[in-house]
Order: structure tokens, then sequence, then C-alpha cells
């Protein structure tokens, strides 16, 4: 146990590195997310097209090729550059990355959740003269939401994990997960106890997220 | 001029065309759903339509505000042609107002804010203006003291006798109703139909598709009896069902009306 209390200056700092990346990147794919919905049922064929494209190029390609691009093709070749520090700059170029590919699961989620609201909500609220943005923004939306904050919550669950790739490809981001490998390759720790404690210490990032979206999801249920 | 015997009812004293449809015509693909249909509705008209089921009256009744666009023809509504999609559309669409069969309130939103919505988000009043606007019309429709509960908490008759209220709140120039009492309860349907009665009496422009005949005979100015797309009859509710024109509609009441 002693490895863990001796490094718990590591600790502490990989994962609050680890919320930081969580939180910034679920706010952006949640943004995302909810205009590649919209884009989606949108009465503008290019509009629809677009988005779906999006969707199925991104959510299909793995998580490491997404943040390799930002690290090597964005932020090496493409010179796009966040900040003149280095460890903010990969931390947004990592934020790209998460939240572009999250955003995708966002979206597909707040997609199913359009379909389990029955259509003729949508057709008295254009009846009132709602346009299309205000039926989306009052009527469709709110509803979706609430039916899809279950599957929301595992999208922010495998966010806060995914964000162990962002270190791993090619982007050295600070997380939790380097600093382990960090302590590791320092080799005076017990590597079986840091392995564990890091761990335990995504568990206890998740965990409560998980019980907390159930939660909502269960007082914000709409009755049909 | 010689009066007509086969001319359509007299409208109202002064009534003035309100919805006007001309030789439209609708395609669900191979189907034809309506055909070269003709129809006037004059302002403080109630015109009741009636027919069997795949007739097209569900349609007839939704290409008014655009809910199922045409394929030709023209409707209007006082004076003003359909606009395509967009804010033309909706200023239009917010003054025919729309009474469906499945009700279609908004499950998320409660009683209160079911009626205020439109108004609010629509007309742009404001809420305590909106507010009053919606308790009286609760109040008209008899179910004020359930102004907070959520639609899955009430019975199908008071859900419609809210979607009415909801309507009315838009102040419409005239209201469609799409089968209203055919999802409801055999006891629920009086309390919506004496809502739409004294709707009518009160000089509401109305165009309702029903099964019902009581209402049609007590409630109508008119009635429109459809079949395969097309209006076959159009006549006063007590020649029609006293004294049908067509073999149509002969066959159709003598079904319904035998039992």
């Amino acid at each position: 146990m002693d490895d863990i209390f001796n490094n718990l200056d590591s600790f502490v700092d990989g994962f609050s590195w680890t919320i930081r990346l969580t939180l910034v990147s679920a706010a952006f794919a949640f943004a995302i997310g909810v205009l590649l919905t919209a884009m989606r049922v949108s009465p503008v064929p290019l509009l629809r097209a677009s988005a779906t494209v999006y969707v199925e190029t991104i959510r299909n390609t793995p998580l490491t090729l997404v943040l390799l691009f930002c690290g090597l093709g964005l932020g090496n070749t493409m010179q796009l550059q966040f900040s003149d520090r280095v460890e903010w700059d990969v931390f947004w170029l990592a934020v790209v990355g998460l939240s572009a590919y999250t955003a995708c699961f966002v979206a597909e989620s707040l997609r199913a959740g359009i379909n389990t609201i029955p259509f003729g909500q949508a057709e008295a609220a254009r009846s009132l003269g709602l346009t299309f943005g205000q039926n989306l923004r009052l009527i469709v939306l709110p509803q979706a939401l609430r039916t899809v904050i279950g599957p929301l919550g595992s999208v922010f669950i495998a966010l806060t994990k995914n964000t162990t790739v962002a270190s791993v490809a090619g982007l050295g981001v600070q997380e939790a997960s380097r600093e382990m490998r960090l302590l590791f390759d320092q080799g005076q720790t017990d590597v079986l106890v840091v392995f564990i404690g890091f761990a335990i210490g995504f568990i206890i990032l998740t965990l409560p997220v998980g019980y907390f979206f159930g939660w909502l999801s269960k007082r914000l249920a709409v009755a049909r | 001029m010689t009066a007509d015997p086969n001319a359509e009812p007299a409208a109202p004293v002064d009534a003035r065309p309100l919805v006007v449809l001309t030789d439209v015509n609708k395609h669900f693909g191979e189907l034809h759903v309506l055909r070269d249909i003709n129809l006037t509705v004059h302002s403080g008209e109630v015109v009741v339509v009636i027919g069997p089921s795949g007739s097209g009256k569900s349609t007839l009744c939704r290409t008014v505000n655009r809910l199922e666009p045409i394929d030709n023809g023209t409707i209007t509504i006082d004076g003003q042609p359909l606009p395509e999609e967009g804010r033309g559309l909706a200023r239009l669409r917010s003054d025919v107002g729309m009474v469906f069969q499945s009700f279609n309130l908004f499950s998320h939103k409660t009683v209160l804010e079911n009626v205020t919505l439109g108004p609010v988000k629509v007309r742009k009043v404001n809420k305590s203006e909106a507010h009053e606007t919606a308790i009286r019309l609760l109040e008209r429709v008899g179910i004020a003291d359930q102004a907070d509960k959520y639609p899955a908490q009430l019975s199908g008759g008071q859900q419609q006798r809210v979607a009415i209220a909801r309507a009315l709140a838009m102040n419409p120039k005239v209201i469609m109703f799409d089968e209203p009492t055919s999802a409801l309860d055999p006891e629920m349907v009086q309390e919506v139909l004496d809502v739409m009665t004294s709707l009518a009496r009160e000089g509401m422009t109305m165009i309702v598709v029903t099964h019902e005949m009581g209402f049609a005979r007590r409630a109508a100015d008119r009635v429109v009896f459809m079949a395969d797309g097309r209006i076959v009859e159009e006549n006063t509710p007590d020649e029609f069902f006293t004294n049908p024109a067509s073999e149509r509609a002969r066959d159709f009441l003598s079904k319904i009306l035998t039992h």
C-alpha cells in the first residue's frame, strides 16, 4: 500500500488531468452530438447526408487512429497550435479527437431517443405553427434527451476511460494511466499494487457517474 | 335568379369563404387518395366529412394545413394560398387549429404548458396573459382542475379536451378535427362531442372528420360524403341522412344506421 501513498502526488495529478480531459471533451461532445442529431432529422437533405457520413466515418474509426490523426495530422503536419505550453497544447488536441469521436455516440443515442417520441407530437407542434427549430428545441430534443439519459451515462463512462488512449496515441497527454506507466518505468514500485490502485481510481470516478445517470434517468422519465 | 334545388346549402349570411380547396389531387404511391377535390368552407360554418375508411377524409383534413402536401390543385386559407415549407407555412398553420385522433399532447409538459406553449412561442403573447387565457379555456372544456397534471395522468376524453383547448388558445380561424373520438372509450365520447357542439354553436368554423352521425345531425351545417377519394355528395344533414342522393351514400348509411 505504501507504493500508492508514497506516490499519491502523481496519482492525484494524473486523475486531475483525466477529470479535466473528460469534462471538457464531454461538453464539446454533447454540443456537437446535439448539432449532428439536429442535422440528421432536418428537412435539408444535404445536412442529413453530411451528418450521416460524419457519424458513420468517425464512429467506425478506432479511437487510436482518431487521436493519432489529431496529434500527428493536426498537431505536427498541419501545425495547429492551441497553446504555447506543450501540456495544454496536446490537451486541446486530445479534446478535439475525443469530442469528435464521442459526439457520434451522443448523436446515435439521441437519435434513438427521438425515435421513441410518437410522431404525432411533432405534427401537433407543427400544427401550432412552431418552426422546425422550435419543434426540435421545445418538443423533440427535451423528450429524446430524457429518454436516453441512461445510454448517455454509458457514453460518458466510456469517454472517461477512453481518455487513457490520449497518452498512448502519440500525443503524450497527461492523464492517470500515463502517470501509472511513468511509475512503472521508474521501476521502484510494486507493479500489481500500483496497477490495482489506478484501476480502483477509475472505478471511483465512473461508478458514481453510472448511479447518478441512473437516478437522473428515473427522475426525469417522461410518462406516456 | 331562380333557386336551384341542387345548390349547396346556403352559408350563413355575409360569411366569407375561409377554406377553399380547388381541384386538389394527391397520391400515396400508386394510390390516388384525393381526386379532384373542390370544397369551400365559409366562416362560421361547420362541415362534417363522413365516409367509409380509406375514402381519403383524414388525408383531406391533413392537407388543409399541409401536414400532407398535395400533388396539384390549390388550397387557400382566408384568401391566402398555402405556402411551401418555411416560416410562411408555420405562420399560416398557427391560424388553423388541429385536433388529432390520438390527441398528441406533449408528454413532457403539463396540461397548462400544453395550452400556453403555442401562444407564448408562436404568438409571442406574454406568459401571464397566456396563462389566464389557458385557465379560461380549460374551464370552458371542464378540466381546469387538472391544469398541473401531465397528459399521461388524464383519461382519453380529458386529454382530447385539453387538445381542443390547446387548439383554441391560438385563436384559430378554423379548427380541423381528424376523427377526434375514434380513439376514445365509449363512455368518454360524449364529453368531447359536447365540447365540440358548444364550439359549433358559438360560431367556430370547423371541419370535422367523424363517424359520429349523431354529432353530424346535431351540429353540422353541411355534410360532405366521401368515397374512393372523391366528394360524392354534399348536403344539409337533414337532407343527407333522410334522403341521400347517391347509391354509395345510401349503401354507407344502411351499413352504419341499421344497428
